[in-house]
């Protein structure tokens, strides 16, 4: 197992999840059933422990989380996404943890520092993957107004899709494998869920590289606001 | 207790009602096939659904501070005492609908203010340091109260508080290192930890309801062991729990009056204003608005979400029965 992390595959791995983890924090309060506050903080929580793990191999996870500014954050530009109605948040949720599914399990089986927390961190994604499934089958097959709703939200979050396969420094994986089996998962529930695949490119024109790049979206920075202000308030505070 | 109701006679209620005091009396349980008397059923259903109505409630203020939390370990503690809280809300709504009263007829009684959560909750959460008062005055002062309902005599809600007290604890003790934390930190930590106290000891103290001689459904409660304690009992006992706390945290408690009696043994305070605890029950407090209004919205907008989750497993339910 090599000893020396990979700072940026760290990063891009712990961002995600951390920005993930942080969007589905939001739901609290906001859901539309009980059992949804429970099963969306559950994933939160889940997806904040594997940010954990992964930043504290790089660095002091308060620093990083709180202290970096826009720009030197890699996550991808769909986790940022805002959490729009609940079938946004159920299609940002169904890309992602069907990525983050099949890469875990490819990290799990490599000899990198992240192999352990990819065994560990597979089990708890495909629980969420599988809530996201169930959630798309109920909405795509269940009202119309739900139907139209999952719609519109799978399509308008397809062009941030593409960035997901682009490969990342001292990150170990088979990307055309990753592309494939994910667009087989997700070609596979859209169909049992009655919903097209969407069509259009997977990436925005102007991402110039994208979130793995620094590069983010407008409401990013609103959300990093937020979440930095108290704590860079006081610095050199513990909590 | 086994006595239920013949199905196909009247029903004899006086002996009926012998069996349930009796059973009351000889502290067994009452379960949900049991007789019992309809002022007592509808009794629980009130404190049962006000207690769920609470939790989800009680959700807010917290929830507001989760998107600034100050370090990833606060945000993770503080994540997963509202998902506890939903959780908590889940089997009480459950144990009401023990009595034949479901979940969406108490939310839709909430809703429209026909049912009450705690008091407390229309209060606002202004800085971090009130995530920690709330964790050790309004936890602690649940706690206080809802011990004692571990051995209410309704099984059901009984065994739900067991569960639910065991959580609590935790939380408020989370919420005392929070506040230790911050008193042991900078100046500016201290003094936000000192304000939170500040406005959440007296809305804490009110959490146990009015004065005894004052309290509407007190007396037939204790009768019937659904209640343990008086207002009063409770409202010292929390008090002289507290006091030492806010020694051993460096903090103060706004109360000029707080000093030891030797005499009753117990830690006199000062007179609580009750005409504030009237005014925010009746509607006036800083957030009873918001609060309601937010729940009303999250229950409105996830409409169409439950509509298609009822869709969908009518026509799948069809195909897999």
């Amino acid at each position: 197992m090599t000893t020396v992390v990979p700072e940026r595959a760290a990063l891009a791995l712990g961002d995600d999840a951390l920005v993930l983890s942080h969007r589905l924090g939001e739901w609290a309060g906001h859901a539309p059933v009980l059992e949804e506050e429970v099963a969306l903080a559950n994933i939160a929580l889940d997806l904040l422990g594997q940010a954990r793990t992964l930043l504290s191999l790089v660095g002091d996870e308060d620093d990083l989380a709180f202290l970096r500014e826009e720009r030197a954050f890699r996550n991808v530009q769909l986790v940022e996404q805002p959490n729009g109605d609940f079938a946004h948040t159920i299609a940002r949720q169904l890309y992602f943890s069907a990525y983050q599914e099949l890469l875990y399990g490819q990290l799990a089986a490599s000899d990198t520092v992240f192999a352990p927390l990819a065994a560990k961190a597979v089990k708890e994604v495909a629980y969420h993957r599988d809530h996201a499934e169930h959630w798309t089958l109920r909405l795509g097959d269940g009202t119309d107004e739900s139907r139209r709703r999952m719609r519109h939200a799978l399509d308008a979050l397809w062009r941030y899709t593409g960035e997901l396969f682009e490969p990342v420094e001292g990150l170990p994986v088979d990307g055309p494998a990753l592309r494939e089996g994910w667009l087989g998962r997700i070609t596979g529930v859209l169909e049992r869920a009655g919903l097209a695949l969407p069509e259009g490119p997977q990436h925005t024109p102007w991402a110039a590289g994208g979130g793995r790049q620094g590069i983010h979206t407008e409401p990013f920075g609103r959300m990093l606001a937020e979440m930095q202000h108290l704590h860079r308030s006081h610095p050199g505070a513990s909590w | 207790m086994t006595a239920t109701a013949p199905e196909t006679e009247a029903p004899d209620t006086a002996g009926l009602e012998a069996v349930f005091e009796a059973a009351v009396a000889a502290d067994e349980r009452i379960e949900p096939r049991d007789w019992m008397p309809d002022a007592y059923r509808a009794t629980l259903v009130r404190q049962m659904a006000q207690h769920a109505h609470s939790e989800i409630i009680g959700m807010q203020p917290e929830a507001n501070w989760i998107t600034r939390a100050p370090s990833l370990r606060r945000k993770a503690i503080l994540m997963a005492k509202v998902q506890d809280e939903a959780g908590h809300g889940l089997y009480l709504y459950s144990a009401a609908e023990t009595l034949g009263t479901g979940r969406e007829e108490l939310l839709d009684k909430l809703h429209a203010g026909r049912q009450r959560y705690s008091s407390i909750f229309n209060y606002p959460t202004l800085t971090w340091a009130d995530v920690g008062a709330i964790g050790w005055l309004v936890d602690g002062a649940a706690i206080t109260n809802q011990v004692p309902l571990c051995r209410c005599s309704y099984g059901p809600y009984a065994r739900a508080m067991v569960r639910i007290c065991k959580e609590e604890s935790f939380h408020q003790r989370q919420g005392y290192e929070l506040l230790l934390t911050l008193s042991r930190g900078t100046p500016a930590q201290h003094a936000m930890a000192q304000d939170a106290v500040d406005r959440w000891w007296w809305p804490s103290l009110m959490m146990f309801g009015p004065p005894d001689d004052a309290s509407a459904h007190s007396a037939q409660s204790m009768a019937w062991k659904i209640k343990r304690h008086s207002n009063d009992e409770l409202r010292q006992r929390f008090v002289d729990i507290c006091v030492p706390q806010a020694e051993s945290l460096g903090l103060t408690l706004p109360d000029p009056d707080l000093r030891w009696n030797e005499e009753r043994g117990h830690y006199d305070f000062g007179p609580i204003d009750w005409d504030e605890f009237h005014e925010v029950l009746r509607g006036n407090g800083p957030c009873n608005d918001q609060r309601l209004a937010q729940r009303r919205r999250a229950h409105e907008e996830g409409a169409w979400v439950r509509e298609a989750a009822a869709a969908y497993a009518a026509k799948h339910g069809e195909a897999t029965a």
